[in-house]
């Protein structure tokens, strides 16, 4: 697994209280790691802090599970 | 009581009489203060009176692009943003049927939508906190209506549900979200008044008297403090019992 894939799963693991094994591919922040709507507004934040990104809104709107968060960060930085 | 030490404020519409009494009661229980104006005179005079933990940030609120960098500036300044009170606020009264869109839209941009940037844009910090408090600055005519005032009174009463919709979004996050609604307050607009008009006024409030700026900065005070940490999404009513509204 890549560096940015091991950094934003311990950013999920510890925002979301979830089991690592939980954070696969396809897992949906919502659907499968019960995030709620703030939830996400929150990764992104703690995204951008972490990688030093800026991820516009309708740039967030599409990042619905752990693989489609790790896609767009690798590409942004 | 209401210990502010270590919070961070900006106050918007500083440079009047009710804002400028909020500044002073926040800064009086300890916070640093961010005050917000267009006109920096008398926002000048009020850091020079305060002293420190005080600082001016003009800001001209029908601009987006200044309205936006705000809360940016007041973090700049201030080291961190805890506590937006948005108090500012204009009138452009008229009889409905003759209002015009003009007197309609830089009545809502000033009152409501300005508000909404600077919540959006302060909200952020106070998220990643864990701990904030907005408190908006509506009125009692949004809840009770008055002739000539359809555009005032329908930012006031869109700024009561919009912080109502915050409050529930941030509840969860340490985060509150109330309105103040003044009623009559003497001010330097009041004094215009004459004597035979602040009767008639009066006559209407069973406290029989004008509020004080400093009564309504102290319900600001109150919801900004820890203490009011279970209260969010409220109205607090200041108005002599004016309307004795839930």
């Amino acid at each position: 697994m890549s560096d940015v894939a091991d950094r934003v799963k311990k950013i999920v693991v510890e925002h979301l209280g979830v089991e690592e094994d939980k954070v696969t591919e396809s897992a949906s922040f919502i659907d499968d790691l019960g995030a709620d709507s703030l939830d996400t507004v929150e990764l992104v934040m703690a995204f951008e802090e972490e990688f030093g990104i800026e991820i516009p809104d309708d740039a967030a709107e599409t990042i619905q599970t752990f693989g489609d968060a790790v896609k767009f960060i690798s590409e942004a930085s | 009581m209401f210990d502010l030490t270590g919070k961070r404020a900006l106050v918007t519409g500083a440079s009047g009489g009710i804002g400028g009494a909020i500044a002073r009661a926040l800064h009086g229980a300890g916070a640093t203060v961010g005050l917000s104006g267009t006109r920096t005179e008398p926002l000048e005079a009020l850091a020079a009176e305060l002293g420190e933990r005080a600082h001016v940030l003009p800001c001209n609120l029908s601009d987006p692009d200044a309205v936006d960098a705000l809360p940016k500036a007041a973090v700049e300044a201030m080291g961190g943003l805890d506590i937006l009170v948005n108090n500012a606020g204009i009138t452009r009264d008229q009889v409905f049927m003759r209002m015009s869109d003009e007197d309609w839209q830089t009545v809502l941009d000033v009152n409501l939508t300005a508000t909404m940037r600077l919540c959006r844009g302060a909200i952020r910090g106070m998220m990643k906190a864990r701990w904030g408090r907005i408190v908006n600055i509506s009125s009692i005519v949004g809840a009770t209506g008055n002739p000539g005032q359809a555009n005032y009174a329908a930012s006031k009463a869109g700024m009561v549900g919009m912080t109502k919709s915050i409050a529930y979004e941030v509840a969860s996050r340490g985060i509150t979200a109330n309105c103040v609604a003044p009623g009559f307050i003497a001010t330097a607009m009041t004094e215009k008044l004459t004597d035979d008009q602040k009767g008639k006024i009066n006559a209407q409030i069973p406290a029989a008297r004008m509020g004080t700026p400093e009564e309504i900065a102290a319900a600001v005070l109150y919801l900004a403090a820890p203490e009011a940490g279970y209260v969010t999404g409220a109205t607090l009513h200041v108005n002599g019992g004016m309307a004795m509204l839930g």
